[in-house]
């Protein structure tokens, strides 16, 4: 079936199986690896991308389904050499260790933190709840997307914070 | 993992749908996918047809029709969560969808596909017992309402025949309702363990009208009857909450599995009943 998609603002077109998945038409046709495929049953997220600004999973997503609609990727978060804050929080906060849960871990931080600037823990730990993390135990991610949270909303943000437990 | 192969349609019309889904050997309607592409992946259904919804315009709609709200077939579940309508008129449902799955499930996934799906520990469905909503089915032999209390059959089985599409919920305004739940990563996150859903109808003072709904306690969401009857026609007292929780698994085989024994599973019942309860009339 003949499909049209905008991915990180560039537009593709062809012909795909009605059963190929987004996250292997991503990976596979277009290249971009960086979306991963995890647990590939839906619960993991590693394979986060967000579709018309929504974060959903592309493991469990057919590519038909997304006929006509506007994806971003990691790959289309920075810009150009400069990292997009949250990639920056990553990397300042060590929000992650192997790696493998953090394009999806971004996606999801993207969307979060485009759709409230300043969120609580709380509200953190529930936007990635989708997100599966083996190695890191959250704790770091939360601080990477606090950081994020703080750079995106033009404050100076800080290092090394304690998320605090209670808030 | 890919799922077998299968030819598919994206009718832009209803009746476009309904046709195909009536002259098709063994075909699946598509609304999100959140339960339908893992079990082909999984190859546990193999639908020789798939039948993708989301192209037909007015199915995402919420509308208020005065004396109830209706709940269209590709309404995500997260657009059911925050939508200020079913917040005010179907809390209950406001908060089961709020807590299904986590956030790109409820992104992509539709209310009316988790309950035509009718998983045993699926939120939506305890809800839309509670609150007495009626399924509309339509197929081109024409239109059926279905009284929610019909529609659950059994373990992934509803009253949907195999030329019917679930097009919409009617949800009556009215009473006040909640939704309580113990997940299965704790809070509120992930399958229930088990939960309630209750709904209670206070307009005259004491309690005249009730429905305790529970799920992933038994082979389905169900109603709890015996527990409604004993908040009606008190004023819910706690002597009253307690008797309504103790009737939570009245007449239903308690599941068991690696998230809980029948003992634990039914305390936890019975714990949710009660907290629900009493969450509703403080």
């Amino acid at each position: 079936m003949q499909v049209h998609i905008t991915v990180n603002g560039i537009d593709h077109g062809g012909d795909v199986e009605p059963r190929r998945l987004l996250v292997h038409y991503l990976r596979e046709d277009l290249d971009l690896t960086g979306t991963h495929v995890g647990c590939d049953t839906g619960y993991c997220g590693a394979c986060t991308v967000l579709v018309d600004g929504r974060p959903i999973k592309s493991c469990t997503m057919l590519t038909v389904q997304a006929d006509g609609s506007k994806i971003r990727t990691v790959e289309g978060v920075a810009d150009g050499n400069q990292l997009h804050p949250v990639q920056e929080g990553f990397w300042e906060c060590h929000g992650l260790q192997c790696g493998f849960c953090t394009p999806g871990m971004i996606m999801s931080s993207v969307a979060l933190l485009e759709s409230n600037s300043d969120p609580t823990e709380a509200e953190i730990r529930h936007g990635i709840e989708g997100n599966l993390c083996r190695c890191t135990g959250y704790h770091n991610i939360v601080r990477s997307v606090q950081y994020a949270g703080a750079k995106m909303r033009g404050e100076t943000p800080a290092l090394g914070v304690t998320a605090e437990a209670s808030s | 993992m890919y799922p077998p192969k299968f030819d598919y349609l994206s009718p832009t019309t209803l009746d476009e749908a309904l046709s195909a889904l009536s002259g098709a050997e063994n075909a699946k309607i598509l609304s999100g996918g959140m339960s339908l592409i893992p079990l082909m992946k999984l190859r546990l259904v193999r639908p020789a047809t798939v039948i993708d919804i989301s192209r037909i315009p007015g199915l995402d709609s919420i509308e208020d029709r005065g004396s109830h709200i209706e709940i269209g077939a590709m309404v995500r579940t997260s657009d059911t969560a925050g939508n200020a309508l079913v917040r005010e008129h179907a809390t209950a449902l406001a908060e089961a969808a709020g807590s299904t799955a986590d956030l790109q499930v409820r992104n992509q996934g539709t209310t009316c596909g988790s309950i035509a799906h009718a998983d045993l520990a699926a939120d939506q469905p305890a809800a839309v017992l509670a609150l007495g909503a009626t399924m509309v089915a339509e197929s081109t032999r024409g239109t059926r309402e279905i009284a929610a209390a019909d529609f659950f059959v059994d373990t992934l089985t509803s009253a949907l025949e195999p030329d019917e599409i679930l097009t919409r919920i009617k949800i009556p305004k009215g009473g006040r309702s909640v939704y309580r739940k113990l997940g299965r990563r704790g809070g509120d996150s992930d399958y229930p363990i088990a939960a309630a859903a209750v709904w209670v109808d206070t307009t005259v003072g004491d309690i005249s009208e009730a429905r305790i709904a529970l799920t992933g306690v038994s082979s389905k969401p169900y109603l709890a009857l015996d527990a409604a009857a004993s908040v009606v026609g008190t004023d819910g007292s706690a002597e009253a909450i307690a008797a309504a929780a103790s009737h939570a698994t009245d007449g239903v085989v308690v599941l068991e599995d690696l998230y809980g024994t029948v003992d634990y599973r039914k305390q936890l019942a019975e714990t949710y009943v009660r907290r629900a309860l009493e969450d509703l009339l403080a």
